[in-house]
């Protein structure tokens, strides 16, 4: 960490986003990660992908549970809402979150271990039940905040820093959302913002669960020889397999893309986003075909990363559930809450 | 681009915007840490070394460092650094003895000075402690030059201006007053082994127009004028004073009017505000007591009635100005007189040489100026050099004050037989600012604090005498307060690419959005691709080699960086990036540790002048500053 806060000071040529915002005004507190850690790089990522989507900071909501990962809601979008909740628990107060106001945009950011340990469960309800949230994990294959222990992404073969192997097989995030029929599913990286920003916008214009899950270096207790989670492993068994351009609604798609590597996939916000893909037989609309490549890669130890599965047509929970679509707080207290008659009235039916 | 080649000094020089543009080359961010520090006296100390007038120039140097200062690319206003100078010399103790002396031994050389002004005083300065015997020539009864005889004493008090020249005449110089050189040929055959000419630019320039002659008594060149009144020949002026031109002798001649007597003075300028001459500053300070400045008005004739002056007729002008700010047409729209009963001319100066005869070897070019080597200042007869206004024309005192530390060198040189152009590069030596994990040796954070003004004494009172200093110097507490301004350009980050591991902590953390890991590419697409584009063409870009993972470069816009270190502190890669940066601008007394041989004579001149900087070692600093 720092020991000064990072000077109020604006770049005269700074650009300004449509409302009238730059860059800096979707910064947070400071940062107390290590120097070097990939968290804070998924921050700047994210503090930019706001940036470039206009979001008015009070329509954002940050959630995460326990860890370093966990922590970093704290380091972006001062003016948002947030919570911090109980190791493991984001999943649940995401869903109640959004249960009662779907109108804004929701991130969850959390941990492998946060996730993938402690927290799987309520995880795999959320993907269920298609939450209309962003979910990041920043995957650095170790609890890092309690100084290193192996987590459960921690790849077979892959050494601590003092040397031991780790021998328990990996869960997967990205398999394993997709065999339970998530609905967007993306891998990246932190020392990749080019094509992690893109990711970030999809993620969020998406409706439905989308995760992203990034692998994270944790400098302090995985940049070694001998990590899979580290800066040089992850450089040098990554593939970019299927990279997304984000096409906001009101703007033309320009670029040019090759016949057959590209494929448009039309947001439910009405933006695009344009999957320029390395092999062009590769459909990222197939669920098997999508476990299929993320089996074969695994075996072969190649990182593919972009977006690897995507359904725009499953419904989130509001729809699935026939909730209302105005959030709560702006719904007439009469209404909310109809008085002790009517429950009366209600337990009446149920005698 | 090519990776930037840090190892030539001036890449890092140049970003210490202040001290680049410093003629003198100044150490600015380090004496306002010195004063920061409340160590007055090595603050003094250290601009000495540099500037030899630290307590003259703290009141009324031309200051070209603060417009330079990156403190008003980042807000609008510059670090007050003339001032804090000031707050220097008027808060240090006693440092005679920290001053150079000169040698028991003497060398056996002398040189003659002609003029005692400042830059003939400089190179005595410089000149003295190796053992130079220097003859002073100087035609008035005082030493000092125009900061005595023109720069007035409202802002330049004689007993400021005497201390600092008495520090240099105080080491042994054999001045002598009342002695005007009439003849260079019978200077030279004093066979002095050098010769140095600093006799300044002492010829007014006249304004030949109708009338001119015919009231020759309230009709003053400027700067004999200010001159008479600093010898207190002259103590009066009428009520109604023109001033024509608007330069900075035209502001000296305004304000000593108004001490004078005059009740109403207008200076009288040609063109409009944005071609004015003066300073922004002595604009203001001359504004402040009631000026008025005209514009668009050409001097016409002098208007005599019954043989004494009644004012003057002006052409009123129009100029068209395109969007660059050039003008493109001018028309004459009317005439316009204005009463005066005193005329004073500050339209320039030039230099003068009559008693330089033309067939020594000296030569002087189409305008009567004397041929002198921009780097050297010697002329083109050996041993003669020249230096200060009398070297180019009317320039300033901390021109003066360079010219001669250059010309300290060459003469040096050439006392001792070598090659006056063989003259040592400029070196640096960066040193780690690390303290700790979040410890740097320099204040880092970066204060909003805007500039302080310094507190000026009031109208009324100022006018009294003709001597009182007008601006009172920073407070204690503004100075606590300004120095805190100052952004630490010297402070460098410097790239250890081969240690990165491309984790873009120092891109995220950057305040002022100044670095970026991109593709590298041509200088003019890299400058639009960074994070915050680099439209600022005079500052340079920072360009990493191939970085290790990627093989991307880092980049960096020197345009903004405010120098805070937080790139540095984030960076995880150990020792950090953050250096400080010392310029080591040799002069006289700088001395090279021989690089080896052997080593230089295999390599090609790029790394042998890199091979050649490792080696460098300069000792002038505790020698000059005595720490
Ligand atoms: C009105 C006015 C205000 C100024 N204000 C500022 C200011 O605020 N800040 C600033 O930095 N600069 C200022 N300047 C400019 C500055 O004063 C000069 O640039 C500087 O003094 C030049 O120094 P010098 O040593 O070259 O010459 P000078 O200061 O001119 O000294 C030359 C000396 O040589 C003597 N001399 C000349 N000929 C002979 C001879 N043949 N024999 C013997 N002696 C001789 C002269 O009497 C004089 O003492 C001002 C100039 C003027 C005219
Ligand atoms: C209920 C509970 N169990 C255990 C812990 C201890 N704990 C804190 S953080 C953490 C793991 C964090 O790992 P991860 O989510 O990967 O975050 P990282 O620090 O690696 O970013 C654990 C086990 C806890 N805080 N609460
Ligand atoms: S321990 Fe690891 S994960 Fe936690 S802040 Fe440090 S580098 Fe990041
Ligand atoms: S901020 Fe300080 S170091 Fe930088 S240019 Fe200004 S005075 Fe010099
Ligand atoms: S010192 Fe580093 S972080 Fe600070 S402004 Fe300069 S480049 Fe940016
Ligand atoms: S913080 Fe250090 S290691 Fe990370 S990108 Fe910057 S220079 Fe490289
Ligand atoms: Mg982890």
């Amino acid at each position: 960490m720092s020991y000064i806060r990072k000077p109020r000071i604006i770049h005269r040529g700074l650009a300004r986003n449509d409302l009238g915002l730059t860059v800096r005004d979707y910064e947070g507190g400071m940062s107390t990660l290590c120097a070097g850690c990939g968290h804070d790089s998924v921050t700047g990522a994210l503090v930019q992908a706001a940036f470039e989507l206009s979001i008015p900071p009070h329509q954002m909501a940050k959630l995460s549970g326990i860890g370093c990962s966990s922590k970093t809601p704290a380091y972006f979008l001062q003016q948002s809402h947030g919570f911090n909740s109980v190791h493991g628990r984001m999943p649940s107060v995401a869903t109640g979150a959004n249960a009662v106001n779907g109108d804004l945009y929701y991130v969850g950011v959390s941990g492998d271990g946060d996730t993938l340990s402690i927290g799987l469960g309520q995880f795999m309800h959320a993907v269920r039940r298609n939450v209309n949230m962003l979910y990041l994990i920043e995957n650095n294959g170790v609890y890092g905040l309690t100084k290193g222990q192996f987590s459960a992404s921690a790849d077979v073969g892959s050494r601590a820093k003092k040397g031991e192997e780790n021998i328990q097989p990996p869960i997967d995030p990205c398999q394993t959302v997709i065999a339970q029929g998530g609905s967007f599913v993306a891998r990246s990286f932190s020392g990749d913002k080019e094509q992690l920003v893109p990711l970030i916008k999809a993620g969020l214009a998406h409706r439905g669960f989308a995760l992203i899950d990034i692998i994270s270096p944790c400098v302090t207790f995985n940049d070694h020889e001998g990590s899979t989670k580290s800066y040089q492993f992850t450089r040098d068994h990554y593939h970019p397999a299927i990279h997304a351009d984000y096409v906001p609604p009101s703007e033309e798609i320009l670029a040019e893309y090759e016949e057959g590597a590209a494929m448009p996939v039309i947001l439910h916000d009405g933006s695009t986003i344009v999957l320029r893909k390395a092999d062009a037989a590769y459909d990222p609309t197939n669920r098997a075909k999508s476990l299929a490549m993320l089996q074969e890669s695994q075996a072969s130890a190649e990182i593919m990363t972009g977006v690897l599965y995507i359904d725009e047509s499953k419904p989130e929970m509001h729809e699935v559930y026939q909730t209302t679509d105005d959030p709560l707080l702006d719904i007439d207290y009469g209404r909310l809450c109809p008085g002790s008659d009517k429950l009366a009235a209600l337990q009446e039916r149920f005698r | 681009m090519k990776p930037t080649d840090t190892a030539n000094p001036d890449y890092f020089h140049q970003v210490v915007d202040c001290q680049w543009a410093c003629p003198a080359h100044t150490d600015v961010p380090g004496y306002i840490r010195l004063i920061a520090q409340g160590r007055f006296d090595d603050a003094y100390m250290l601009n000495r070394k540099s500037n030899v007038f630290p307590a003259i120039l703290g009141r009324v140097c031309d200051r070209p460092c603060e417009p330079a200062c990156r403190r008003s690319r980042v807000e609008d206003k510059p670090v007050a650094i003339c001032r804090l100078k000031r707050v220097a010399a008027d808060n240090r103790g006693d440092i005679m003895d920290r001053l150079p002396t000169a040698p028991a031994k003497k060398n056996g050389k002398r040189v003659a000075c002609i003029g005692a002004g400042c830059a003939s005083l400089a190179v005595a300065n410089d000149l003295i402690p190796l053992g130079y015997e220097i003859v002073m020539y100087e035609a008035l009864d005082k030493p000092g030059g125009l900061m005595r005889t023109n720069i007035p004493a409202f802002r330049l008090p004689v007993d400021v201006l005497d201390e600092e020249i008495n520090m240099i005449l105080d080491m042994g110089v054999d001045l002598r007053l009342n002695t005007p050189v009439e003849s260079m040929a019978a200077l030279l055959e004093e066979n002095y082994d050098a010769v140095f000419v600093g006799s300044g630019a002492p010829k007014g320039k006249n304004l030949e127009i109708p009338g001119r002659y015919d009231d020759e008594d309230h009709v003053h060149i400027g700067i004999n004028w200010l001159e008479s009144v600093a010898f207190g020949h002259i103590d009066s002026i009428g009520e109604k004073v023109l001033i024509i031109g608007v330069g900075n002798t035209a502001m000296d001649c305004c304000r000593t009017s108004l001490r004078l007597g005059a009740k109403d003075v207008k200076v009288m300028a040609r063109k409009p505000r944005d071609f004015f001459k003066a300073s922004d500053w002595e604009l203001e300070d001359a504004e402040e007591e009631n000026v008025e400045i005209v514009v668009n008005r050409q001097p016409k004739a002098f208007v005599i009635e019954n043989g004494k002056l009644a004012g003057m007729t002006f052409d009123v002008m129009e100029y068209d100005v395109d969007k660059k700010g050039r003008i493109t047409d001018t028309r004459m729209t009317g005439e316009e007189f204005f009463p005066a009963d005193d005329v004073v001319l500050a339209i320039g100066q030039e230099n003068a040489f009559p008693w330089v005869e033309r067939d020594l070897g000296i030569e002087f070019d189409k305008w009567d100026v004397p041929v002198v080597d921009r780097t050297t200042h010697e002329s083109t007869r050996k041993g003669v050099f020249f230096g200060g206004d009398a070297a180019f024309g009317p320039e300033n005192i901390i021109w003066a004050v360079e010219h001669a530390h250059q010309s300290a060198i060459s003469i040096h040189k050439h006392c001792l037989g070598e090659d006056v152009n063989n003259r040592l590069p400029d070196g640096m030596n960066l040193v780690s600012t690390k303290m700790g994990m979040h410890e740097w040796s320099y204040s880092n954070d970066y204060d909003p604090q805007e500039r302080n003004i310094v507190p000026h004494v009031d109208l009324a009172t100022r006018f009294r005498e003709l001597d009182i200093e007008v601006e009172l110097g920073f407070s204690a507490e503004q100075a606590a307060e300004e120095v805190e301004r100052c952004l630490n350009c010297d402070i460098q980050t410097v790239f250890t690419e081969k240690l990165c591991i491309e984790c873009d902590a120092c891109i995220d953390i950057c305040p002022v959005n100044c670095l970026t890991i991109t593709q590298n590419g041509s200088e003019e697409h890299l400058r639009m691709r960074l994070n915050a584009p680099a439209e600022n063409l005079e500052q340079g870009l920072y360009v990493s080699a191939e970085l290790p993972q990627t093989a991307r470069v880092m980049v960096k816009d020197e345009d903004l960086c405010v120098h805070c270190g937080l790139c540095a502190e984030r960076c995880p890669t150990g020792p950090g990036i953050c250096r400080n940066l010392a310029c080591c601008i040799p002069t006289c007394l700088t001395r090279q540790s021989p690089t080896p041989r052997r080593k230089c004579a295999s390599l090609g001149p790029e790394q042998r002048r890199k091979e050649q900087n490792k080696h460098r070692r300069v000792q002038v600093d505790r020698f000059l500053t005595g720490f």
